[in-house]
């Protein structure tokens, strides 16, 4: 019997929306950075971008808030995963079920529910904006840094830990010689899930009424004011330094003998 | 001046039970170890030997019982304070650091000087053999090499007790060879105390100065290597070590010993009539012509095996496997004969079954919900049945719900069944031993209770069976 599909065939769903919806748009994005009102060439929403004090402040305002929602994130993230992995407690998957389960719910009703809690406490939450920014993208994205921190914990080969206790580390030894340099790779994939998501969520901002703009809010502005060029070029900045972050996070994932602990 | 500790390590009655099943994977463990002696841990898996080992190294603490080390209790010591190194069953090397940050990991810890890490990896790195090796990558080494550094890291601290646990496992078969002898030559020249564990037999009567046999988390026997082969003081460890024929005997007069149909002259001086085990190994029978031997048989299989043949002979109800360098053919009909130094006599261990039932109001007996019949007059002194009541000797009722009755059986009566449901009790067959004309096995019923039940048909290990237990060849007790 002959057969009607070959397995290359299965790709072909998966090549059209490639080319639909990543290759072409990303033409469409590169064309529009590059040209001016009268689709000609011009670099000027370049310079645009260097020279206006606004979208350098903003480019600035996103990183420090993604870099603290991170280190947040990572401080919360690290010791719960690892208390999960290395405990002897029989539920472990309900709890770690129990840190991953508001994932479920949908973000506008968990960030509606936030928002309630906060100005309970806060009275007004125009008091404090950033503060609560970050409190809101650490709830949102802490699961995703528990996750692969877990994952690369509990692979951890216990007999590394004993080798180091019978070679004389006590428990801080231990954990700063062995544990953390082995547990890199997930704290890698853990800032990368959480830095680069929260480069450019505005939604949490946005429904936190903070209005200092970040650099997704300031693309959103200029698409609303029809400026497709300078929106453009914003976007396409922001890519090529996610680009370059996921690079250099990248590499070192795989430097670390790929241990790596992606689970999502 | 004190008396100098002549062992390094004592232990004294270590128990591990596991806190969250129950499981006791040692019981009653004692032993003395002196300084720089190569003892060995040899059993099959879940014997208790790496938990024992664990143990010693300070990664798990006993139960109960103490470990002494030179002479001071370091039971509840963390590892990290015990002066023992530890080489690792899949070595634990650190991947993210350089062969040399490996080896000096102890010594960093230690905080001692540059220079000197520097000249004691170096001098360690010579010991295995891997020169200039410092700067390489773990993952760049085969395992003979993981194996070797995994060691230098143990040494380069010095430590009192180097532990191994089966530290050739993941070796093929010509490295391990090799191995087993560098490591005998590296104890025999360092003089360290070495605790090693394995369940490779060979590999133990090779290397060790002592070797201590366990199963099932209990000692078997403590000897040297001659000892444990020469004199297994059980089926098995006679089983275990090296190959064996194992029967059943009795011993007649002047030091003679029958079994397998024939009357051997043996060494052991026990009491007439003491029924025991005899192991007999294979290189140590004598094939004659069939009118010579004290026993005859048929051969029944021959297989070349390089050195010599392995041959299978019938004799009677009892089969017999014999190494011999000649070379017979299936049919041949031989006789047998042994040498008194041949011939090992253990004391027959008592496998009698035994367990305590309640009586119940129709004085039938229940054991766990089932039910067994039997004549309580016969068992209760004094008592006879009047009028279906158990009476004593002046009339009265004998109040028989505080009455337990032992019932005991022996291995041979119990019978195995397919249908786990069939007897008393089902279990699983946990071990299994040949003995010449019948399989003993071992089985852990659904109580979690080991019983020995005898059949002359090979069962396969980890069977699921059911027990019958035939009422007429019962015997029952009163338990006071």
């Amino acid at each position: 019997m002959k057969n009607m599909f070959s397995r290359k065939q299965l790709g072909i769903p998966y090549g059209l929306f490639l080319v639909l919806f990543v290759a072409a748009p990303l033409l469409v994005l590169v064309y529009y950075a590059f040209t001016d009102g009268s689709g000609k060439f011009s670099i000027t929403n370049l310079l645009n971008f260097f020279t206006d004090p606004n979208t350098l402040g903003t480019l600035c305002y996103s990183f420090v808030l993604a870099i603290v929602t991170t280190l947040v994130c990572l401080l919360i993230a690290y010791p719960v995963a690892y208390i999960l992995a290395h405990s002897k407690i029989k539920r472990k998957a309900v709890i770690l079920l129990l840190f991953v389960m508001p994932m479920w719910i949908n973000f506008t009703l968990r960030i509606t529910a936030l928002k309630e809690i906060l100005s309970l406490i806060e009275g007004n939450l125009a008091f404090y904006p950033f503060l609560n920014t970050v409190i809101g993208m650490t709830y949102d994205f802490l699961p995703f840094m528990i996750l692969p921190l877990y994952t690369t914990l509990s692979k951890l080969d216990k007999s590394l830990i004993e080798a180091a206790a019978d070679l004389g580390a006590d428990n801080f030894q231990t954990f700063i010689k062995v544990i953390f340099p082995l547990s890199v790779p997930g704290i890698v994939s853990g800032v990368s899930m959480v830095f680069l998501p929260a480069m450019t969520n505005y939604v949490v901002l946005d429904m936190l009424y903070n209005s200092t703009y970040i650099m997704g809010s300031l693309i959103g502005s200029y698409f609303s004011a029809y400026d497709w060029h300078n929106g453009s070029m914003i976007a396409l900045i922001l890519l090529i330094i996610i680009c370059i972050v996921s690079l250099i996070s990248g590499d070192s994932d795989s430097e670390e003998s790929g241990r790596g602990g992606a689970l999502l | 001046m004190e008396e100098k500790v002549k062992n390094i390590i004592e232990l004294k009655n270590i128990c591990k039970v596991y806190d969250d099943n129950g499981f006791k994977a040692v019981d009653d463990f004692n032993l003395e170890v002196k300084r720089g002696e190569f003892v060995t841990f040899l059993g099959p898996s879940g014997c208790g030997k790496t938990t024992t080992l664990r143990m010693i190294a300070g990664f798990e603490m006993p139960s109960s019982g103490k470990i002494l080390l030179n002479g001071e209790d370091i039971s509840q010591l963390p590892a990290n304070k015990r002066p023992i190194n530890t080489v690792f069953q899949r070595y634990a090397l650190f991947p993210h650091m350089n062969i040399y940050d490996n080896i000096a990991f102890g010594l960093k810890l230690k905080k001692l000087s540059k220079d000197e890490i520097k000249k004691k990896v170096k001098r360690v790195l010579s010991i295995v053999d891997l020169e200039g090796f410092e700067n390489r990558k773990i993952s760049t080494l085969s395992g003979g090499q993981q194996q070797r550094i995994a060691i230098a890291r143990a040494l380069v601290n010095e430590p009192e007790i180097l532990m191994l646990d089966e530290p050739l496992g993941a070796l093929d078969l010509k490295m391990r060879k090799e191995m087993q002898l560098e490591l005998k030559n590296m104890h025999d020249r360092l003089g360290i105390t070495f605790i090693y564990v394995t369940h490779d037999q060979e590999e133990a009567l090779t290397m060790s100065d002592k070797i201590v046999v366990l199963s099932e988390g209990k000692i078997q026997q403590i000897g040297t290597p001659e000892d444990i082969y020469n004199e297994p003081q059980n089926a098995f460890v006679a089983d275990f070590i090296g190959e064996s024929n194992i029967f059943k005997g009795i011993m007649t007069k002047n030091m003679k010993v029958r079994f397998c149909g024939g009357e051997f002259a043996g060494m052991d001086d026990l009491p007439e009539g003491t029924l025991v085990d005899v192991v007999v190994r294979p290189e140590d029978v004598i094939i004659t012509k069939p009118e010579e031997g004290a026993i005859s048989g048929e051969v029944v299989s021959v297989i070349f095996k390089g050195m010599h043949y392995e041959i299978t002979i019938e004799s009677g109800k009892y089969e017999m496997v014999i190494r011999t360098t000649k070379c017979y053919k299936v049919g041949d009909k031989v006789g047998m004969q042994l040498e008194p130094d041949g011939i090992h006599v253990m004391m027959a261990e008592d496998h009698t079954t035994s367990f305590v039932t309640t009586v119940n109001s129709d004085y039938t007996l229940d054991f766990n919900g089932k039910v067994i019949n039997c004549n309580l007059a016969d068992i209760v002194p004094k008592s006879h049945m009047k009028d279906g009541n158990l009476v004593d000797e002046n009339g009265e009722t004998v109040d028989v719900s505080k009455i337990k009755v032992i019932v005991s059986l022996q291995p041979y009566d119990i019978k195995m069944s397919d249908e786990t449901d069939a007897g008393l009790v089902s279990g699983k067959i946990i071990d299994l031993i040949y003995k010449g004309d019948h399989y003993s096995y071992v089985i852990r019923d659904e109580y979690g209770h080991d019983l020995i039940v005898d059949d002359e048909y090979l069962w396969n290990m980890d069977d699921q069976v059911g027990l019958i237990m035939p009422e007429d060849k019962m015997k029952f007790q009163i338990k006071k």
